[in-house]
């Protein structure tokens, strides 16, 4: 392997690895605070997705424009979610919210089925993103460097609002204890909806992102990025925002990496996501990065 | 009392299977007899899930994992090695996997035993895992399970899959296992055993402070319900006549948990009526997507609507009536209920 | 007690009211993916057989009906489907599937009842294998791999071959495997082999690799929207090879996914596509049927197989005279030359269609049909 082309999967790396952590950070921020494993985390990927291409077809909307009113009703939509399918049952055992997510995600994606079509659409994107910028043999998307970025960003962003804002000290009390938090009067009901919101939209950036970069919507185009993201924060420690990011990253590089050093276990690339978690999960269940979490009795 | 109970129950099961085989035999047509089939596969499947979750309090997602390593040993098993040699046209067999051959009670069984073997390999690491941990990492290893079978095509013909599995797997044979299935459960419950694992669900700390060996009935429960999960599988391969990699997806996992979740978790006789009711429900959702047969064929139908509805109905079930759509009707039928129902609150 | 009786006795009788059945029609039962992976196909040869339905309602002075059912791109429900069809609706003949597994899956429930299927474009040679009732109206595709590896090698002359194959999707490792032994037979040399899984959408660690080898061909047996999406990376990695493809790739939109990265892309195909210069008299008709049908969607050829299946199983019941399933399974084994859409049709002893290799290149943005290849076999 010759550097240019070791600095090729390298870059290659970069780019899914922040796409996974894009997607990680906003799972976490919801497990972070509620403790549920959010499914429809993925359909809300799908559909902020779909969203963006019916503003520029349908609406015939500018880019950014699109993009931020996709951002802004799929955020919506996973408030609606969480105040239907969710809330009533904060008081339930953990395992409910979960099984009702499953549900919601099943549902999306079935509804998307059958309003969308199975039929895989195209995905228009800015010119200055097609055209790649060559040096001493490696090829360099605009992408590549602008998803990294964006995630930089968003954790930068996310960290401030949870330890710089008022909003963020409520969040980081209900994750402690919920049932004192309301005691202390903050705001929980409200404070879980904005966690929801934020956790939503950074799914549908993330979703608009993965669009650009793997050009084609589908109805099943959230599940796969869901579950590795999902194992991505994990591996960094849910609850984290910085894990996120690392443990997305880091599965980037797995991922890639191993077919780059190891073709013939291409086939099995789907597993290393799984088998890195079982890893994580038997040796360091908090993760890379995650706080204890204790067995409540 | 609880011998009464036992009696009872079980009379009850064989009456109504009776029931349906004696009628169905001769009077069903070939769509209704698979139907009943589907049921009794379903049934197994769900009461082995309830087992592990609904009794143990062990959130496992990997149902579809069991299914795939029982559906594959009992495949092997039964089809022929001429059979076997005109399948793997990608790649040969290894002799073993050809030559390898059983009778369908044997196969069965073998294939119970490879996922229970699989479910004491996965569950010893995995056990100490909480909750929803627990969950994604046995998600994780159906998801291992299947991205194998892809890659191992002179064990498993690869994404090509079996065709043309013997079909062994009538009524009988279904619902016989069915019977099995409901009876070990219950012996396994009833007994000493089953009210630890009922402690465990309900408070494990408690369970543990009492001195407990907490992970071995944990790995108990798993491995048994793994077991029947693969005996299930196994069936299921024999029905259909072929399976491949792609049919052991989330999917399958989540119908059964929709199972054992409408029928009540830690409710045997929910599971059961669950079983049969939305085994039926599937097959006439159909008729959503189906408007076709009354005014000619230029209404296209909804294509899809049939999972819609069926999600829908999950996360009704989940957020109106969590014990289960079935487990209120249960205490009004017998006492016997109550006994496999108490303790959830 | 009696409640759970009484609960069993209502199901029992729930199941025990059979559908009345007509006699004056002739039913024909439809089994395709609607929803779920394959629908894009599906829905494709749904309307291909609804087309020749409506413009053929009648066979032997009967009125013929069509049931559609979905399976839904799953081989549970695909079996299920098809055991519907015969018991519920008594139907005499089956078109379907779009997929291999899911034909055999449906193919054993047909098989054991004796009711013809007509399989419209699963393509593996298992599906037919040691069947009496189940035939197809495409070719299979040890032929279509043939046919790629003959103008890879004899006509581009390409010494070099890569393949991506999707490890998880039978067609595509089937496929893949006759192409890499008659491009080997030939003379030419498969350099690399990498794999994925369906619904992997990156595959720059797979392309880098096969760029490094400097392969002059990349043969990617995968359906359209993966293939499109193989060929967008391929190109912005810089990539210089020719990419070649399946019959699956054939589908008038992947010109608008894959966008100018399928520029210069052909793959084999059945003998027919609307940018045709010889139509066949039968070709023009289905064409300018469907244009009339389903104004401003493009017919393929997915859709021209549904209506040959549609068409051919109309054929037998006219040359048998009855509508029985015997005598309509006979009579499909003995086809010889039937016109249809895609070409004249044969029906051959292992029941698959004998029938030239088309070839589509992607030219200016515009599917171009090349013309025909007989395959070096």
């Amino acid at each position: 392997m010759n550097s240019a082309m070791f600095i090729q999967h390298m870059l290659n790396s970069l780019t899914l690895g922040s796409l996974y952590a894009l997607v990680a950070i906003g799972y976490t921020m919801v497990y972070g605070i509620l403790r549920l494993i959010n499914f429809a985390h993925s359909e809300m990927f799908m559909l902020g997705a779909y969203f963006v291409f019916w503003g520029i077809t349908l609406g015939q909307l500018p880019w950014p424009v699109a993009m931020a009113l996709a951002i802004a009703v799929t955020a919506s939509l996973g408030v609606l979610v969480d105040q239907v399918a969710y809330r009533p049952l904060r008081d339930a055992p953990r395992i409910s919210a979960l099984i009702s997510s499953i549900g919601v995600s099943f549902f999306l994606q079935n509804v998307a089925i059958v309003f969308f079509q199975a039929i895989p659409r195209e995905v228009y994107r800015p010119q200055w993103l097609e055209d790649p910028i060559i040096t001493h043999g490696v090829r360099i998307l605009p992408l590549t460097l602008f998803v990294p970025f964006l995630s930089l960003l968003f954790m930068l962003v996310l960290l401030w609002i949870v330890y710089r804002t008022k909003a963020g000290l409520g969040m980081r009390a209900i994750s402690k204890d919920i049932e004192t938090s309301y005691l202390m009067g903050v705001p929980v009901n409200r404070i879980i909806a904005l966690t929801f919101g934020i956790g939503t939209a950074l799914a549908a950036a993330s979703g608009i992102m993965w669009a650009l970069r793997y050009p084609q919507l589908q109805p099943m185009m959230g599940t796969i990025p869901g579950f590795k993201a999902f194992i991505a924060a994990v591996f960094g420690g849910i609850g984290s925002i910085p894990g996120a990011v690392i443990g997305g990253l880091a599965l980037g590089f797995i991922e890639i990496m191993t077919v780059a050093f190891f073709p013939d276990l291409a086939g099995y690339r789907d597993a290393f996501a799984f088998v890195l978690l079982i890893m994580v999960l038997m040796f360091k269940p908090t993760g890379l990065m995650g706080e204890r979490l204790e067995d409540k009795v | 009392m609880r011998r009464g109970q036992i009696i009872l129950f079980n009379c009850l099961a064989m009456i109504a299977a009776g029931l349906f085989l004696w009628l169905a035999k001769d009077t069903f047509d070939g769509y209704k007899i698979q139907i009943l089939n589907l049921i009794a596969i379903n049934i197994i499947l769900a009461l082995s899930l309830n087992l592990i979750y609904g009794f143990t309090g062990l959130f496992s997602l990997g149902h579809a994992g069991f299914m795939a390593i029982g559906a594959y040993v009992c495949s092997i098993l039964i089809m022929t090695p001429d059979q076997k040699d005109m399948l793997f046209i990608l790649e040969p067999a290894y002799d073993w996997v050809q030559n390898a051959q059983a009778p369908f009670l044997a196969a069965v069984i073998a294939g119970g035993l490879a996922a229970a073997l699989a479910g004491i390999i996965v569950g010893y690491p995995l056990l100490r895992l909480g909750d929803d941990y627990l969950g994604i990492a046995t998600l994780g290893f159906a998801e291992i399970v299947r991205v194998l079978a892809n890659n191992f095509p002179r064990l498993t013909n690869g994404a090509l899959g079996f065709k043309g599995i013997p079909d062994y797997a009538n009524l009988w044979w279904n619902f016989g296992w069915c019977l099995v299935t409901l009876y070990v459960i219950v012996r396994l419950l009833q007994s000493n055993t089953g009210n630890v694992l009922k402690a465990i669900r309900d408070d494990e700390a408690a369970a543990r402070a009492m001195g407990v060996n907490v992970f071995r009935y944990k790995l108990l429960s798993f491995t048994v319900g793994a077991f029947f999960a693969g005996v299930g599988g196994a069936l299921l391969a024999s029905l259909l006549t072929t399976i491949d990699p792609k049919m052991f997806l989330f999917t399958l996992t989540f119908n059964i948990l929709m199972i054992v979740v409408a029928g009540g978790l830690g409710s045997l006789s929910g599971t059961v009526m669950a079983g049969i009711g939305i085994t039926v429900l599937l097959e006439w959702l159909r008729v959503v997507e189906n408007p076709v047969d009354l005014f000619g064929f230029e209404l296209p139908g909804v294509p899809g609507m049939r999972m819609v509805v069926f999600s829908l109905a999950l996360i009704i079930i989940i957020l109106f009536r969590r014990e289960g759509l079935m487990g209120m009707r249960e205490l009004s039928w017998q006492s016997v209920a109550r006994v496999f129902s108490r303790g959830k609150a | 007690m009696r409640k759970m009786m009484l609960l069993c006795l209502a199901l029992v009788f729930a199941f025990a009211n059979t559908a009345f059945s007509a006699e004056e029609t002739i039913k024909i039962g439809v089994f395709l993916p609607l929803t779920g992976q394959n629908a894009f196909g599906g829905q494709l040869e749904l309307e291909g057989v609804q087309l020749a339905a409506k413009e053929n309602p009648t066979v032997l002075g009967k009125k013929v009906e069509l049931f559609v059912v979905d399976n839904k791109s799953d081989k549970v429900e695909s079996a299920n489907a098809v055991k519907r069809l015969i018991e519920k609706e008594k139907v005499q003949a089956i078109i379907g599937t779009y997929g291999s597994s899911l034909a055999m899956a449906g193919g054993e429930v047909s098989e054991k009842a004796g009711i013809p299927q007509v399989g419209t474009s699963c393509t593996n040679p298992l599906v037919t294998q040691g069947k009496k009732y189940i035939f197809r109206v495409c070719f299979i595709d040890p032929y279509q791999g043939a046919g790629a590896a003959t103008y890879a090698f004899k006509t581009l002359g390409l010494k070099k071959a890569a393949m991506l194959v999707d490890v998880a999707n039978d067609y595509s490792v089937g496929l893949s495997k006759y192409f890499n032994k008659s491009f080997t037979k030939l003379g030419g040399q498969v350099v690399s082999t990498l794999n994925y899984q369906s619904g992997d959408q990156d595959f720059t660690a797979q392309l880098t690799k096969i760029i490094s080898e400097k392969p002059d061909v990349l043969f990617i047996p995968s359906y359209f929207a993966e293939g499109a999406i193989i060929m967008k990376q391929a190109k912005e990695l810089g990539a210089t090879f020719k990419i070649m493809g399946g019959d699956a790739m054939d589908n008038p939109k992947i010109t608008d996914i894959g966008g100018s990265a399928v520029e210069g892309f052909v793959h084999t195909t059945f003998p027919y596509d609307p940018s045709m210069k010889n139509m066949t008299p039968m070709a023009k008709k289905f064409t300018e049927g469907w244009m009339k049908q389903y104004p401003g969607k493009e017919p393929n050829v997915n859709a021209a197989l549904g209506y040959d299946a549609y068409m051919i199983i109309l054929d037998a019941i006219t040359r048998a005279g009855k509508a029985d399933p015997e005598s309509i399974a006979k009579a499909l084994a003995a086809t010889k030359g039937f016109q249809g859409v895609t070409g004249a049709t044969s029906i051959n002893e292992t029941h698959d269609a004998e029938k030239p290799v088309g070839l589509v290149i992607i030219k200016d943005g515009k599917k171009v049909y090349e013309g025909e290849i007989t395959p070096d076999l």
